[in-house]
């Protein structure tokens, strides 16, 4: 199926739901409101002619101070999905804003997002509505911030930790 | 100078010149400069030359402890616990510009120094180190084990 069929399929299912979409380079997004992305997800991998069954990737991008996007929701939460059988892939956001920063979780369709979500949490502070263990993943549990958020100061230097004992 | 004092300096030297040939290091190896080290450790450098030839992986019998690789904050609490397992004497060798002083990484996970951590002896710069800079280290490290105090 080409990227052009998949997002019309999407269209197609959810509505006005799908804010847009867009193929750059061959890279085929769709853009979706907050509360149609479990809907989204769970409609990628269980139709027939579709069936994303990997989740390869879940990151976020933060748009603050970004050249012609001041104005808009601070973060993008993205979604990259690639089927095994059918040999394509297809990748959806969804947009934040910095001051109500949660997304419904993609634990109970695929397992590795439990741990995909932990990092976006861990790197951007975006919360995960319904994920069952939101901890830190990479950083350690006395780090203070998120590092990859673009205010956070590329010199910050956090305080060491000692051995635990 | 009375007769103690002549035995007690020439002791000193002999266990010095023994102690600077039984290197027994202790490898934390965490990053690149690994693939450095073990060119030195193999034969065409040799390190058995100078008698570090035997690395020990348990911090309780080794004698210096070689920190080769980035050290992150995640890692610097082990580190440390490492260094404090070793028994007296003991010495620290920086290997490679991270371990000396964080190297290009200035960022929220890696640690400026592992001098801001513990106690270092001798730094090796280079990213990585070649294996020449390595002996050059080795060699300097032997000589302040050697004209060092010697405590038994």
């Amino acid at each position: 199926m080409d990227g052009d069929a998949i997002l019309a399929r999407l269209r197609e299912r959810l509505g006005a739901r799908v804010l847009h979409t867009h193929a750059q380079g061959g890279d085929h997004t769709a853009v979706l409101t907050r509360e149609a992305v479990p809907e989204a997800l769970a409609i990628c991998r269980d139709t027939a002619d579709l069936r994303f069954d990997l989740l390869v990737d879940i990151t976020a991008v933060d748009y603050l101070r970004f050249p012609g996007r001041e104005d808009g929701p601070r973060f993008e939460v993205v979604y990259h999905l690639y089927s095994v059988p059918h040999n394509h892939r297809v990748r959806l956001k969804t947009q934040v804003e910095e001051d109500d920063a949660v997304v419904p979780t993609a634990t109970g369709l695929w397992p590795i997002a439990n741990w995909l979500e932990r990092e976006v949490w861990d790197m951007f502070g975006i919360r995960f509505a319904g994920h069952p263990d939101l901890r830190r993943l990479l950083m350690y549990e006395e780090f203070v911030g998120h590092p990859l958020r673009k205010d956070y100061p590329i010199d910050r230097r956090q305080p060491l930790i000692g051995p635990k004992v | 100078m009375g007769v103690g004092a002549f035995f007690t300096s020439k002791l000193d030297d002999a266990i010095g010149w023994a102690r600077k040939f039984s290197i027994f290091q202790y490898p934390f190896v965490t990053a690149c400069c690994g693939m450095e080290y073990m060119a030195t450790a193999c034969s065409h450098y040799d390190v058995d030359r100078f008698g570090a030839g035997l690395p020990r992986f348990s911090p309780r019998q080794a004698d210096v402890l070689f920190v080769v690789g980035t050290i992150s904050h995640k890692m610097a609490p082990v580190l440390k616990r490492v260094y404090d397992q070793m028994c007296e004497p003991k010495w620290v060798v920086a290997f490679g510009v991270c371990t000396c002083t964080g190297g290009f990484y200035n960022n929220y996970a890696t640690v400026q120094g592992i001098d801001t951590i513990i106690p270092v002896d001798v730094y090796i710069p280079g990213c990585p180190p070649r294996p020449e800079s390595v002996i050059d280290g080795l060699m300097k490290l032997q000589e302040k084990i050697a004209t060092g105090t010697q405590r038994f």
